[in-house]
Order: structure tokens, then sequence, then C-alpha cells
């Protein structure tokens, strides 16, 4: 990864002259997730950190910066975002410069700080092969990928960014996980319908209502239009119910089906760890098999709720 | 009268206003004995539901949901539930996950002269909704469970 991180700073200092602005990782307070880093200066770009703790998906800040000519380090699944937002043209290709990345897995800060007993002192973070790599104050630690990495790796469907415009680096294949633990999907699949609903009533009791899951997503670009902060529908009430915070995360959930590309910027950005990604894996699924789609791959299709056949290959509706 | 006197359940109808509505009132002209646990909304078109609207219904406790629209291609604006098919079809893959049996929410198509159809379709739904019994609750009540728990503590103060 060494190299690569080479060929990302000259490769950004080239195109820089023509751009407003480059958006890349930096070393942030956190010593397990970097923070993204706002170029617009040549000597700004030595600051760029490339390594698995650049998880943030920085396709985020796209398209809040329409109008300039921006560039923007994307991993697969960052570039998959941006593929969503230009298939609903809420950004300009002309205007996005991709430099695109083989990821080898991202971590979660939230998982590996326990598995290491603590973040402090994380000086260096590799993936090789299935294992993770620490240098903790000078010491190395090693933990199987099943217990470091993102959810969203797990499922990786391609960690190349395939539409780009540099590709830095050498294109390779989705972490090689060994051992991983069950997703909260497959847990619930083992439940009964009322175990489901007491689940997510649980799990919403947490929820702090901060909407940061919001925030965080990439397609959520509604702004102070949100359905759920509006009045008239009057979709989801103020009082702190696990019913109202279930049913704002109903509404991310179908706001995004047939455009949600499992970034999982969502589940990153809670800060009570709740399995939000869930409802949206759920969704994809049925999306897949309905219209077998997979949304972030072709910037020239249209989602699939966008539209619709008169025949429909897949639905099968129910005789009374 | 109704065929589940005295145990019914909440089961809210979505009912398009120009086949699925008219459907169930011929239904009624012909005096087609059909249960009565179906509340119906009367829409201008399935194109217009939001799939939120039975998420909603099934969050303040309701027991069923049952959308009913033109048959395709008759829709009266063309498209209307072509569109409502792909989102309704979608929603079925949420509704499981949220712990919400995928049996207590039906889609179909029912049109203007169809009234014996639809009773044959309320019937069988509600038959199914009665199966599957009251939709379980949150441990903490539904909205309307809230509202009661409000007003016997006003009337107490």
């Amino acid at each position: 990864m060494a190299s690569s991180i080479d060929d990302l700073k000259s490769a950004i200092k080239e195109a820089l002259p023509d751009l407003d602005m480059v958006i890349a990782w930096t070393a942030g307070p956190d010593p397990l997730s970097h923070t993204p880093l706002f170029i617009t200066d040549e000597a700004d770009i030595e600051r760029i950190a490339w390594d698995p703790r650049c998880s943030q998906n920085l396709a985020g800040y796209l398209t809040g910066l329409r109008g300039k000519k921006v560039g923007v380090v994307a991993k697969g699944c960052d570039a998959r975002s941006i593929v969503e937002l230009l298939q609903e043209k809420l950004i300009d290709r002309e205007d996005v410069t991709i430099f695109g990345l083989h990821c080898t897995g991202a971590v979660d800060a939230r998982t590996t700080r326990k598995a290491l007993g603590s973040s402090r002192g994380v000086e260096d973070v590799a993936i090789d092969g299935a294992t993770a790599r620490f240098t903790v104050a000078g010491e190395a630690k090693t933990l199987p990928l099943g217990e470091t990495l993102q959810q969203k790796c797990f499922t990786c469907t391609g960690a190349d960014a395939e539409v780009c415009d540099h590709f830095i680096g050498e294109h390779g294949l989705p972490p090689q996980v060994g051992e991983r633990p069950a997703s909260t999907l497959e847990e619930l699949e083992a439940m009964s319908m009322e175990e489901r609903l007491h689940f997510w009533e649980d799990q919403m009791t947490r929820c702090i209502r901060c909407y940061a899951c919001r925030s965080a997503c990439p397609l959520c670009v509604c702004q102070d239009h949100c359905a759920a902060q509006s009045r008239e529908p009057h979709w989801v009430d103020q009082t702190d119910h696990p019913r109202e915070k279930l049913m704002f995360q109903a509404i991310h959930a179908l706001h995004t089906a047939g455009r949600c590309t499992e970034c999982g910027e969502c589940e990153r950005a809670c800060p009570m760890g709740l399995p939000i990604m869930t409802l949206k894996q759920a969704l994809n699924r049925s999306i897949q098999d309905l219209f077998d789609y997979r949304a972030g791959t072709d910037p020239d299709q249209a989602p699939p709720l966008f539209e619709f056949r008169e025949e429909e290959k897949n639905i099968k509706e129910r005789e009374w | 009268m109704s065929v589940n006197e005295g145990k019914e359940l909440r089961i809210i109808g979505f009912l398009c206003n120009w086949c699925s509505y008219a459907g169930a009132d011929t239904a009624g002209v012909g005096r087609f004995a059909q249960p009565t646990d179906l509340r119906i909304v009367r829409l201008p078109c399935t194109g217009r539901i939001n799939p939120l609207f039975i998420v909603r219904a099934f969050m303040n406790g309701a027991d069923g949901v049952l959308v009913s629209g033109c048959h395709p291609r008759d829709c009266h604006y063309s498209e209307g539930n072509f569109y409502a098919r792909r989102r309704l079809e979608v929603l079925k893959a949420l509704l499981p996950v949220l712990g919400v049996d995928p049996g207590r929410f039906e889609y179909t198509w029912v049109s203007a002269s169809e009234g014996q159809r639809w009773r044959s379709v309320v019937t069988s739904f509600t038959e199914q909704v009665h199966a599957l019994g009251p939709m379980p609750g949150f441990k903490s009540g539904t909205s309307l469970d809230m509202c009661l728990c409000h007003m016997d503590q006003n009337q107490v103060l």
C-alpha cells in the first residue's frame, strides 16, 4: 500500500491545478479512523493518509459542492455511491474527478477498539490476506479480519472503484474474511416475527434521535425538507418512543430503497452502534431478486423504483 | 352482519377511487355479506400510496393492511398501479424484517364491476389476518394505548 499512496499523491498533485478542491483522508484525532481532508493547496497533499482506517465515504460531500470542480478519492463502495449520485443527476460527471483505489477492507473503529482493548497508540494498520496487522505503541498485534472489519466489508461486492478517472495501485479481490460474525439480518431470520419486533424495540430504545445516520448518508440529499421533520404530513412525532424511531428508520430505508449501495455510513456514524443497515440490506436483497438490479454499478441505468415494466418478470402476484 | 362478530380486528384498506372503491360499493349494492373488519381509506389511485402509509398503519396498531386498485393496464392515470406494484412488492421485504408478519399485508386488483371478487378478497384476507391474530404490540404499547393511558391519568387528576 506504500506505493499506492505515493501514486495517489502524485496523481492528485497533477490534477489539483484544474480543480477547486480534492477530498481525501488524513489522520484525525481518533487513531482508528481517519478524517476527511479538503485539499485546496498543494502543501496539503503531503498530509494524505491511505490505509484501512480510511473508512468514511467521501461521496457524501459531493452534492454540497455541486457546481465546483471537485476531485474525490474513492474505495470500491465509495465509487458505487458516486455512481448512484450520477444516476440520479445529483452531481455532474464532468465536474467530478474520481481517484479510484483498491480497498483491502476498512476497520470498524468500535469493534477494533474492543478487540485491541484500547485504541490508544495505534500507529499503523495494514491488512494482508486474512489478518489485520496493527502497530500499537511500537508493538505489533494481529487480528483476524472477522473481528476488525466493518459489517459492509463482509459482503463486499467489489473492492475496486470501477467507475473512475484515475485508478491508482493494482486491482484486487474483496477482503478474504475467514470467519465472520453473523450479521443482524441472519440473526433476525432465526427469530419469530414477535421477537423481531421486540428486537427492534430494544435497539430503538437506545437510539438518541441524533439523525447522524441521515446526515452521514450520501443519498440523503433533502436536507431541510426531510420527511422526518415535516409537519404536513406528520410522519414522526417528537416523542422518544421506540416506535417513532423505528418509523424514522423505515422512512430512511424506504427512501433509499433501490438506491442504497450499502456503503455502511449510517451504521458507522451511529453513536449508539445500532444495526440499522440491516433494513437496507433486506430491501437490497429483495430488489436484486425482483429487478435483477444492484445500485451503483452503471451510471446510465435508472433506479428500479423510478420506472416500471408492464409485465414484471419476477413479481408473483397473489391469486385470490 | 359481521362474519366475525364480536372479535373484529383492525384492518385498513387503501382503495383506489376508480376501481376498487367502486368495486366495494358494487359488493355493497349487491348485498353480499362480507366481514366488517376492514376500514376503508379512499385514494385517488394506488400510485398515491406511499409504502410508509402501510408502515405507519402497522406502527399505530393495525392488524392488517390491504391495498387494492385497478387491474394493470386499467389505471385511470395509465401507470399509477405499475409504480405501486413495484413499491408494494419492495415493501414486502421490509415488513418481515421489522417484525410484521408478511401475511398481514396484501395488495390486489379489483375492478368496479367485480363485486363478487371484492367479497372473496375481503373475506379471505380477513380470515388470513384472523388466523394470525392481533398484531403483537411493542412492550411499551401502541400510540393508541398511550393516548388512553394519558386520558386515564388526566381523569385521575
